[in-house]
């Protein structure tokens, strides 16, 4: 059940709880309790919308950064992945196995606002070794759905 | 001139729903749940692999049953799905669609005036297909009462010196009727005792939704040496367009299938038998993905129809419903042509599947959930000025 629900919620967070009952062949009460239980286990962790930036007038720039540390005794990765968390325009940070340590999202208005972050914050930071930053040039897909616009229904509109 | 067309062609009652079809592409803004084939494209990896075989040059004929590969696998999956058990080069053919197999196994069991005992409302071609093996199909109405499975009491009467096939439409077109492992045992037990032949079309096999899974009639003891097992890709694996499917039977009918099979089809489509491969080895979290949201969806309209106060057995396989109109007071052709023009919903009229489906209407759910809300709004908004006008 927790999981039906989540493989819905991932993929529509506006799901009405009542429709997504009746679709599970249970109740609504149902539905709703286990998703509270869910929230406050902090499994839910929000309910995001997935925006297409580029058909807005907003300017924004995405970008990677391939970020090597030192890791520090005690500690590991999680001290200077906390310091780069805290930064508002950082959007994700992951710990990476392979070439590098980290892995950081941001997000800005410019390629010069990036730029100086990486430059001015992120690679100032004592245990940061190097930094790689790669500008994201298009979305094709973002968190599973595919950017494009949907093709119309192809088939034909009646058979047996 | 001579005339040229045979009696037997002739004969034959044109499609049901074209004049449907006609209207409603010349309209705009047409909600369809007419639809007989999946809304989800073919999985990647099957797409993938067919495209892998181009880039390959795999454009060849394969061997007139198929490719072995693709039925050792079919032979792999028969077991672990349904614990049959078939030899992959002796008992199985694969076809162009299960259609094709339909018609073979006609073509090389019948004899003139042989009887075919066919369920309906059921798949439209196996009264023609019958027809034009040279058999005489004969009609066995299913009840509503029954939840249109098959009972033994819908057979009795029906048999005669000349029955030889029995029909098994099971899960079902269109009404999703499905049938489980006691409703087979006892239409078994009646195909024993007046020694009949089998043709078991199972292409909706991997959609049912009872919570256990699906019973083939050939499980039975004593079934599966009188039972021609169609299955095939279209439903499970969304790849309708590939045409391709199987028959699986004993050796000796299979062999007859295959030499008709040889002189009129050669081989079913190369680049479709690779890709088919990938499906059965790689695609099962794929199908069952499927299958789960035709489940919501499936739910969603039944509750949907109870709000409404329109009456509909709960099915159990398939992505079809087949809720009852009869409180209209009209036949399930005009209901189906006036909701197309005044709320511009396609569904599809019950007795196009035979005479016994008159009353009901075939709507599909291989549609978004979303298409079928607005769907299901336009469907209450016209039975609701039905019901107000009378």
């Amino acid at each position: 059940m927790r999981e039906q629900i989540l493989t819905f919620l991932e993929k529509n967070s506006k799901a009405n709880l009542g429709e997504l009952a009746i679709m599970l062949g249970t109740s609504e009460e149902t539905v709703e309790a286990e998703v509270r239980k869910m929230e406050e286990e902090q499994i839910i962790r929000g309910y995001h919308t997935l925006i297409d930036w580029d058909k807005t007038d907003v300017e924004k720039v995405t970008a990677l950064i391939e970020v090597r540390v030192t890791p520090q005794r005690d500690q590991g990765f999680d001290r200077i992945a906390e310091r780069i968390y805290n930064y508002p325009e950082v959007r994700s940070v992951y710990l990476i196995s392979g070439a590098y340590d980290l892995m950081v999202i941001l997000e800005g208005k410019t390629l010069r606002e990036v730029s100086a972050f990486v430059s001015n914050k992120l690679s100032t930071l004592d245990t940061v070794i190097s930094t790689a930053t790669h500008f994201i040039l298009k979305k094709y897909k973002a968190d599973g759905t595919i950017m494009a616009a949907k093709e119309e229904d192809e088939r034909i509109p009646v058979t047996f | 001139m001579k005339k040229a067309i045979a009696d037997k062609a002739a004969a034959l009652k044109p499609s049901g729903i074209r004049k449907f079809f006609d209207i409603v592409s010349e309209m705009e803004d047409v909600i369809s749940l007419g639809v007989g084939e999946p809304d989800f494209d073919t999985p990647w990896a099957i797409r993938d692999e067919g495209i892998y075989t181009l880039e390959k040059g795999r454009t060849f004929y394969t061997s007139n049953s198929g490719l072995k590969q693709l039925r050792e696998e079919i032979a792999r999956y028969l077991r672990r799905r349904f614990e049959l058990s078939y030899h992959p080069l002796k008992e199985i053919l694969v076809t162009v669609g299960g259609s094709e197999g339909i018609d073979l196994a006609f073509r090389a069991m019948l004899d003139p005036g042989d009887e075919v005992l066919v369920p309906q409302p059921s798949y439209v071609s196996y009264v023609p297909c019958v027809s034009m093996a040279g058999g005489v199909p004969v009609p066995v109405p299913l009840k509503a009462e029954n939840d249109f499975r098959l009972k033994r009491s819908d057979l009795e009467g029906l048999v005669n010196e000349k029955t030889k096939i029995l029909v098994m439409p099971f899960p079902n077109n269109p009404t999703g009727a499905v049938m489980e492992r006691d409703d087979l045992e006892e239409i078994a037990q009646f195909v024993l005792e007046n020694d009949l032949y089998v043709l078991s079309d199972e292409i909706y096999a991997e959609l049912t939704y009872t919570g256990k899974p699906h019973v083939s009639i050939a499980q039975l003891p004593g079934m599966q040496e009188r039972t021609i097992l169609i299955n095939g890709f279209s439903k499970a694996y969304a790849m309708t367009g590939w045409r391709l499917g199987y028959a699986c039977g004993p050796e000796h009918i299979v062999k007859e299938m295959v030499k008709i099979h040889q002189f009129c089809i050669m081989c079913a489509p190369t680049n479709s038998q690779y890709a088919a491969i990938a499906a059965l080895r790689d695609c099962d979290e794929q199908v069952e993905e499927m299958r789960q949201a035709y489940d919501g969806r499936r739910r969603f309209l039944l509750h949907t129809f109870k709000q409404m106060g329109l009456p509909c057995f709960e099915p159990f396989g398939a992505f079809y419903v087949f809720p009852c109109i009869r409180e209209f007071g009209m036949t399930s052709e005009e209901f189906a042509t006036r909701l197309l023009r005044e709320e511009k919903v396609a569904v599809v009229p019950g007795d196009a599947f035979g005479d016994c489906g008159e009353g009901f209407i075939r709507i599909s759910y291989a549609y978004s959930i979303d298409a079928l809300k607005k769907a299901m709004d336009r469907i209450d908004a016209f039975i609701s000025r039905l019901r107000a006008q009378r």
